[in-house]
């Protein structure tokens, strides 16, 4: 009698914990947990602090933020404290989280986590785990369109000769997501003035006011006429404020800093990831494990133009462009409209799927342009091509 | 003569060492002072109630269970790094390098785990991982020691410039073993195999690296107070040349002083990547090195109370996290907490040593 009331017993408790705790059909409440690198104080995690109130504010999500966690050990603390806490959606906005982010995911099913810029969502295998992007490279070369009207206005006001249009860039990191960046800028500068050079130096930090500022020094010094970036600080901008050289500036506008040379500045608006993300979770709906904002779906922004630096016509430039962007009518990465080494590339074996081995495994060039972020989120152009030159190579 | 001259209002003059309630006494009033005053700032500057705020802080060490695991673990590893600069700090050698050498060890302990998987068995990884690091930690504080004991340098400079080329050494290991290519991570290293990750004690994962350093910091409160070497490095402390003329080779205390503060730190920095972290950032350590010194001052170099002085800060610190996060307010805010209340705590040992008079003519000077 003892047995089988112990085995019942069993039994009971066995089919309690699997018992799903949630059915389908019910809506959730959702309670957001945000993991942010820095604070307010950097414009990186400025963008993301903005866009989780306004997506929380306006599903009426409950939500708690942690700033300033490291990307270590300190992250998965952090995602487990907020699990404590009754969050069942956890995000983190930092490339460096990733990793640590995956090994809470692995331990608590139950929780949706999402994770910014990261790339190995898609080969992970966790059914909780998922990255989001957007398709900045759009953004990027809109922003080189405003810098290839600028080139024209100085080539024909006599100010620099055709050959003289060579823009300068400064980037963080000499990877995909970089390089994505700057040869986009660089391929909308050309659609607009087709004598355009650029060159290209690397800090290695993501936010470095000084290196930032001696890139710009350089840059100038090397003969570049316009200068865009990829890092997170101030010092560029001042610089070629100081200068008045005009410039292209990415995460937000610069135009109170520099009201002389500020033309326009790309970003991405992370609201609707995280809208998407926080609806899937309330309705008990898959996320999927990749996601890329775009143009369309409001996640890839220009800030205001500054009338004062930019060319005349830019504004009216950018919305046509913008319109043909939109409809598929130009492809950014148009395979007739770059070459290496002089040629036109047929096809080109990507490392989408980021295993660590740094082996290539996807074609991702056909239909006449290279499909980026398309098979991930995070970008994957990687390639070198004619009229960049590297400076610190 | 005197009487032309106004004389001042008070006077301040050495104290007669005080009664150990006494001084407990200037102490708890001292904490109790600093928290009306942050309460007063708090309530000034964000409109917060500022009982709110200290629950807040309460809670950010003690809220929920795994808290005070990070808690313990926090303590444990700043502690680490505290017991390890505090027998040179006893010889008065200033090693300021404790930052450097937890992360030099780091970055051994890193190495091994990269460039010896798959090649040796996972046990002997971890021993090599052992060896290196501390031999690491000695080394990057034996430089700065050989040339002290050989030409007289400058030990607190020395020792501060070697943070330095650690930091930018692991910068550029960081950018060696990326992953991907480009970015300048390491991310978690072998994150299936799991080579070179130190076994889960008891099924805490922070447990094994508590009980370490309980086991050091006891060795440590033997090693200073009760054994030849320690009495060696106290005479070293008080006087160079008293230590000379009752025969203690200075050079070569200084020398196995420090090799031993560095391996120590090296012990901190195989800890945080082998136990913890399982990876490698120029900002691993986390300033652990130089919070140590405030750590090792506040204890008076007592092994035994720097448990309480590095609880003191790492609760501070925790609770600066909680209440960024509960009331929207910035970090930095809680940090202010923090200054103002160590502000307070240290002044109370200038008040426990002496003593305020008001004069009356002619003050008696004891």
């Amino acid at each position: 009698m003892k047995k089988i009331f112990a085995l019942l017993l069993a039994l009971t408790m066995i089919f309690a914990l699997a018992a799903p705790a949630v059915s389908a059909d019910e809506p959730t409440t959702v309670k957001a947990g945000f993991i942010f690198l820095h604070d307010e104080t950097s414009t990186y995690d400025l963008n993301f602090i903005n866009a989780a109130k306004e997506a929380c504010e306006k599903l009426g999500v409950e939500y708690i933020f942690k700033t300033n966690i490291p990307e270590g050990q300190e992250c998965a603390d952090a995602a487990e404290e907020l699990i404590d806490e009754g969050c069942n959606f956890i995000f983190a906005d930092s490339f460096g989280h990733e990793s640590f982010l995956m090994q809470v995911a692995k331990d608590y099913p139950e929780v949706q986590f999402c994770h910014a810029t990261g790339t190995q969502a898609h080969t992970a295998g966790l059914a909780n785990y998922h990255n989001g992007f957007a398709s900045i490279y759009e953004g990027r070369f809109l922003g080189g369109i405003a810098a290839g009207m600028k080139l024209n206005e100085m080539i024909e006001s006599g100010e620099i000769t055709a050959d003289q249009a060579k823009v300068g860039y400064i980037g963080a990191f000499p990877y995909a997501e970089v390089k994505s960046g700057y040869t986009s800028f660089f391929l909308g500068v050309r659609y607009i003035c087709p004598s355009a050079t650029m060159d290209v130096t690397f800090t290695n930090s993501w936010y470095d006011p000084t290196l930032e500022k001696e890139g710009a020094i350089k840059l100038i010094y090397n003969g570049c006429v316009l200068l865009s970036e990829h890092a997170d600080s101030m010092g560029a901008p001042t610089e070629c404020e100081a200068n008045g050289i005009p410039f292209v500036f990415y995460n937000g506008s610069a135009a109170n800093d520099c009201p002389n040379t500020f033309i326009v500045a790309s970003r991405i608006d992370w609201a609707p990831y995280m809208e998407y993300a926080m609806t899937c979770v309330a309705e008990g709906k898959e996320i999927a494990a990749d996601w890329t904002g775009t143009i369309a779906n409001g996640a890839v922004k220009l800030t205001e133009i500054n009338e004062k630096a930019a060319a005349a016509g830019t504004a009216e430039k950018l919305d046509d462009i913008e319109a043909l962007l939109a409809a598929g009518e130009i492809q950014v990465f148009d395979t007739a409209t770059w070459t290496v080494d002089g040629k036109m590339l047929g096809e080109y074996m990507a490392d989408v799927d980021d295993m660590g081995d740094f082996a290539p495994d996807t074609n991702v060039i056909f239909d006449g342009y290279f499909h980026e972020s398309e098979f991930r989120s995070a970008p994957y152009f990687d390639i070198d091509i004619d009229g960049i030159t590297n400076l610190d190579a | 003569m005197n009487n032309k001259k106004r004389s001042p209002l008070f006077h301040v003059a050495k104290r007669a060492a005080l009664p150990w309630y006494k001084s407990w006494a200037i102490r708890g009033g001292a904490v109790l002072l600093a928290l009306l005053a942050c309460g007063l700032i708090t309530t000034l500057v964000t409109g917060e109630d500022p009982i709110a705020v200290y629950v807040s802080m309460w809670e950010g060490s003690f809220g929920t269970s795994r808290r005070f695991w990070v808690l313990l673990q926090n303590i444990a590893m700043l502690l680490c790094v505290s017991l390890a600069v505090t027998p040179a700090f006893r010889m008065r050698c200033w090693n300021l390098g404790g930052e450097g050498q937890a992360l030099i060890g780091c970055l051994a302990a890193a190495a091994c785990m990269i460039r010896l998987s798959g090649k040796l068995p996972n046990a002997l990884v971890i021993a090599c991982m052992c060896v290196a690091s501390i031999l690491a930690g000695a080394v990057w504080a034996g430089i700065p020691a050989l040339f002290k004991a050989k030409y007289n340098t400058n030990e607190t400079l020395f020792t501060l410039m070697m943070n330095y080329v650690a930091t930018q050494l692991v910068a550029y290991y960081c950018v060696v073993w990326e992953n991907p290519k480009g970015s300048g991570q390491i991310g978690i290293i072998n994150p299936n195999s799991q080579i070179g990750w130190f076994p889960v004690v008891g099924g805490q994962k922070y447990l094994l690296n508590i009980l370490v350093v309980a086991v050091v910091c006891v060795l440590m409160h033997i090693y200073l107070n009760y054994s030849k070497h320690g009495y060696e490095i106290a005479v070293v402390g008080e006087s160079e040349r008293t230590a000379r003329y009752v025969g203690i080779k200075v050079e070569r205390v200084i020398v196995r002083t420090m090799l031993l503060s560095g391996a120590l730190c090296g012990l901190a920095g195989l800890l945080l990547v082998g136990s913890t972290n399982h990876t490698l950032t120029p900002t691993l350590v986390e300033g652990r090195g130089f919070t140590a010194v405030m750590v090792a001052w506040l204890a008076k170099f007592n092994p035994v109370w720097m448990i309480l002085t590095s609880l003191l800060l790492v609760f501070l610190s925790r609770g600066a996290g909680e209440i960024a996060t509960n009331f929207g307010l910035n970090q930095s805010f809680g940090d202010i907490l923090t200054g103002v209340i160590l502000f307070f705590i240290i002044g109370s040992e200038f008040f426990i040593n002496y003593q305020i008079k008001l004069t009356k003519g002619a003050g008696k000077e004891d």
